[in-house]
């Protein structure tokens, strides 16, 4: 075990722990926000008889009162300073402007770590720290945060802290206990240009996609959410088909009342995962020019190949279900969710089990 | 008669159509969105066995296996196409509908594309009321020079390309047609409306993305046409005479002749193969002399993701392994064979086995070896093994068997195997069948007067592959162009201002409002730039959300 690798890994471990801690505070953040949104409609209603509205059926006021809400619990100032819901939203907000600043400065940190992490990581193996399915994991998942920084920059997307957390908590605990590889050279075939080209660009995609998935996830959560409940004969089919059924009732998930509205989600996921789309076609391109190097042909259907194209085809039939009848807003969703689904395939199931040329990903 | 959904229109009473009506509803249904949409998730789907089930054009012999292996359901799996799923009759439907369907997309979606490129900018609609997001602004100068700052912040450009990427402006004057239309004394109220229309560029990529879509396709086939590729295996020092009968396999597309290969010739001067103390490989270098009728002898050097260009073809180098040279000299003293095998390497510590054939025996029957070739042997408690890919103490443990090799027969035969159907094993004092190690320069004498063996020397041979496909630049052009035209498509911002100053006002209240998708987050700060410039207000910060 030399110094390097020690390095990389205890910088790893440091940022898998501040994630978990900043998934949790992002977590609490969120409930007090919508605890306290809860708190601000109770308020109007006593205020004004007739406009009450109660949050779980009225998205469209629901989400008026988050802005104002999470404008204020952001620079620490008291949400609601209507009477009577003064006092305990004050200490409410209180809370959730701690909770985030905690989430905010672990996930910074955990970044730092994560990065220093993969670099170690690359600087002891020499070479591109993507190589295999380890270095893939912990690279990915630092594209996801740092995507998620990125964007958080121009646009308030606290409330997709917890989940982008949580996700590269997993992948880093799952890389460094399941998928741990000591590094090693490179095999000849994937010494090439094109390896740093086509994983790197593929890596980023996939951080995207994983940041658009959270987001759609969200979408799909609050929508189901909101949906008026209804009398459904057949729950399982009707749940993909009647946008009336309630599979998420109106009082548990709270949190989900701090997150914005399924329209401006599915908007915010459409542009993540526009980019990741056409950085996964830019990746299957490089992919092809790399193979037609490496293995005399650009295009042999082995398993990865056939996922590549899988994955592409998938969110290729969701940007057009967005423009179809019927289909956009909660069916888009769902194919985009399946996209993401065989991105996590992809990764595990076809490096693990099927055979095929591409499978040094393994060792 | 139930009605027939298609997209927006619904159509009653079908059967009653006639055949023509029939082809028309049946090709608007191909053109449709959502027979894309099916049939792209189709294709998704479709491919997916092709990952899970052994493949012929990619594992025959593990295809073979399975069909072997599961008696039942692997003979029906095959005759449904499950184990070529790509060339399967379905997988091949899905994918000719999907791209008449986008032909049948592309021709009138360009050619309105076009008329709306050429048609004038469209008027503000007569009420804002109902677009979101909308504004108003006040200010105190008239509404011809509100409208004209708001027309210089937008910075419409000239030219083609300034309507194709920027803003085009429209500006009427005409009687208001929202509110009071009369003033108090009974006039006509007049106002300034000014529409601010940008995203041709858009629809534009769209249209290039979907027609690269079908070139990348054209681009394939002809590939598959005219594309031909072949296998040879070249021992260092010897050379290698561009041939289609040279090859070990050949095949082409239908629109190649293999009497068209230009005779070049290649020789292997020597092979590099550099491994790690581990035995993992880390650098494969063939060094070659090409020579090309008519032209100078030149040195070339190819690695794994560096072919050999030549006559329009590539050849890789695709893997290596030893091919040991021995001399055979059979029991009357005469040298029945001589020369360099191919061994081909089994595992990472390159465990290599081949066959020796000697039919030319000058008595008796003929002589075939079955090896096995440990490039760096070690003993241990279980037997020999390699412990590492580079010839540190090469040995090879031969069995030998006498009879008919079968050679004669005229059944094409696997150079790397023995056919042991007429061959019986040569056995030793003790009656077990004859097993005998060689280290290299060493020579065996062969029990029952069959000769002897010798193991002279051990050179690498460098397994080479021949590919020609001329569509590739075409293909990568085309790819290009798609990826280009994608980008655009779902980058470029599409959106519609509207902006409506009233004249002959003391302040001007100047209403505005704005048309966009949901997705594009820049649209509400676009507006307030507009508004603000009316007034010469500092416009609020560009925060994009909420
Ligand atoms: C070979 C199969 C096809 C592929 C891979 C494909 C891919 C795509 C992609 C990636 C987009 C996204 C661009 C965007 O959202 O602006 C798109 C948009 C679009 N596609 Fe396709 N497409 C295919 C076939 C078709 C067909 C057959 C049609 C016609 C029925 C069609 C009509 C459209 C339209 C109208 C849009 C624009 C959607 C919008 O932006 O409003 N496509 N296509």
């Amino acid at each position: 075990m030399n110094n390097l690798q020690q390095l990389s890994a205890m910088a790893l471990w440091g940022a898998c722990v501040l994630y978990a801690i900043a998934m949790v505070a992002y977590a609490i953040r969120l409930s007090r926000v919508a605890e306290l949104k809860g708190a601000a409609a109770a308020a109007n209603k006593t205020a004004e008889p007739e406009a009450a509205v109660s949050v779980g059926s009225a998205p469209a006021q629901a989400s008026a009162a988050s802005a104002t809400v999470s404008a204020n619990a952001g620079t620490g100032k008291t949400g609601a300073s209507t009477p009577g819901a003064g006092a305990s939203a004050g200490s409410r907000d209180q809370k959730a402007a701690k909770a985030l600043g905690i989430a905010r400065a672990a996930t910074l940190v955990g970044a730092v770590l994560h990065a220093v992490g993969v670099t170690a990581r690359g600087i002891e193996a020499e070479h591109v720290p993507w190589s295999t399915m380890y270095e893939y994991t912990i690279s990915g998942s630092l594209v996801a945060v740092v995507v998620f920084l990125i964007v958080q920059r121009k646009r308030d997307i606290t409330y997709m802290g917890a989940g982008v957390t949580g996700l590269a908590t997993i992948a880093l605990g799952l890389g460094l206990t399941v998928l741990y590889q000591d590094a090693t050279g490179l095999q000849p075939a994937l010494q090439s240009f094109w390896l740093v080209i086509h994983v790197s660009i593929a890596t980023i995609a996939t951080g995207i996609f994983g940041v658009g998935f959270i987001a759609t996830a969200l979408q799909l959560m609050r929508d189901y959410r909101d949906s008026e409940p209804r009398q459904v004969t057949n729950r399982f089919l009707k749940a993909f088909h009647d946008p009336g059924v309630r599979v998420i009732k109106g009082k548990t998930f709270r949190f989900l009342e701090a997150v914005p509205s399924p329209k401006k989600l599915e908007a915010l996921a459409f542009r993540l995962n526009a980019v990741g789309f056409v950085l996964w076609t830019f990746t299957v391109m490089a992919g092809a020019i790399w193979a037609e190097h490496a293995w005399g042909r650009y295009w042999g259907w082995d398993p990865k190949e056939i996922w590549s194209f899988v994955i592409w085809v998938i969110y290729a039939a969701y940007l057009h279900a967005r423009t179809t009848q019927g289909w956009a807003g909660r069916r888009s969703a769902w194919v985009s969710i399946v996209g993401f689904a065989a991105i996590i395939m992809n990764f595990t199931v076809v490096n693990l089990v099927f055979q095929g040329l591409h499978s040094y990903a393994k060792a | 008669m139930a009605r027939v959904k298609i997209d927006n229109y619904a159509v009653a009473d079908a059967p009653r159509l006639g055949v023509r009506g029939w082809l028309r509803w049946i090709w608007r249904q191909v053109t449709s969105m959502r027979i894309a949409l099916i049939l792209l998730l189709l294709l998704a789907l479709a491919a997916i066995p092709g990952s899970v089930l052994p493949q012929w054009p990619q594992q025959p012999g593990e295809t073979k296996a399975f069909i072997d292996n599961n008696a039942v359901i692997g003979p029906v799996l095959d005759k449904l196409g499950f184990l070529d799923v790509f060339g399967s009759a379905w997988f091949t439907a899905i994918y000719v509908l999907l791209f008449a369907s986008l032909i049948g997309c592309i021709i009138p979606r360009a050619l309105a594309h076009y008329k709306a490129m050429r048609a004038p900018v469209p008027a503000v609609p007569s009420s804002l009321a109902r677009y979101e997001p909308s504004g108003r602004e006040e200010t105190d100068v008239d509404a011809a020079t509100a409208i004209e700052r708001a027309r210089k912040e937008l910075r419409p450009r000239a030219g083609w390309l300034g309507a194709l990427t920027g803003y085009r402006i429209r500006i009427d004057e005409r009687a208001v047609k929202d509110g009071a239309v009369k003033t108090n004394d009974g006039k006509e109220r007049r106002e300034l409306a000014m529409t601010a229309d940008m995203g041709h560029i858009r629809e534009l990529g769209n249209l290039i993305f979907h027609i690269s879509l079908v070139f990348v396709l054209i681009a394939v086939g002809a590939g598959t046409l005219l594309t031909y590729r072949g296998q040879a295996i070249i021992v260092e020092g010897r050379t290698f005479t561009n041939a289609a009968v040279a090859y070990d396999t050949f095949s082409n597309g239908s629109g190649f002749d293999p009497a068209d290969l230009q005779p070049f010739t290649v020789k292997l001067d020597g092979l590099d193969a550099v491994f790690e103390d581990n035995g993992r490989p880390k650098e494969f270098t063939a060094h070659v002399t090409l020579q090309e009728p008519g032209e100078d002898a030149v040195q070339k050097d190819v690695q794994v993701n560096r072919p050999l260009q030549v006559d329009g073809a590539k050849m890789y180098l695709q893997g290596n392994g030893y091919a040991p040279v021995f001399t055979y000299t059979d029991g009357d003293g005469n040298v029945a064979f001589e020369g360099p095998v191919v061994f081909l390497p089994q595992d990472q510590v390159y465990t290599s086995t081949g066959v020796v054939k000697v039919p030319d025996v000058t008595s008796g029957e003929q002589i075939g070896l079955k090896g096995t070739l440990l490039p760096t042997e070690v003993t241990k408690p279980g037997g020999s093994v390699s412990i590492h890919p580079d010839p540190g103490n090469p040995v090879i443990y031969f069995t030998a068997y006498t009879g008919d090799l079968g050679l004669d027969d005229g059944v094409p035969q696997n150079a790397y195997q023995l056919d042991e159907s007429e061959l019986s094993p040569v056995r030793g004092d003790d009656g077990q069948p004859f097993v005998f190690g060689i280290t290299l320069g060493d020579t065996v004498t062969l029990p029952d007067g069959l000769g002897t063996i010798s193991f002279d020397a051990l050179p690498r041979f460098a397994a080479m592959d021949l590919r020609a496909d001329p569509s590739l630049p075409w293909l990568l052009a085309a790819s290009i162009s798609m990826l280009v035209g994608l980008a655009i498509s779902l980058f470029a911002t599409r959106r519609r201002m509207w902006l409506v100053a009233p004249m002959d006002t003391t302040t001007t209240v100047v209403e505005a409002a704005a048309l966009a998708p949901s997705h594009d987050g820049g649209v509400e700060a676009a507006l307030d730039r507009a508004l603000a410039a009316t007034s010469g207000r500092v416009p609020d910060a560009d925060e994009e959300d909420e």
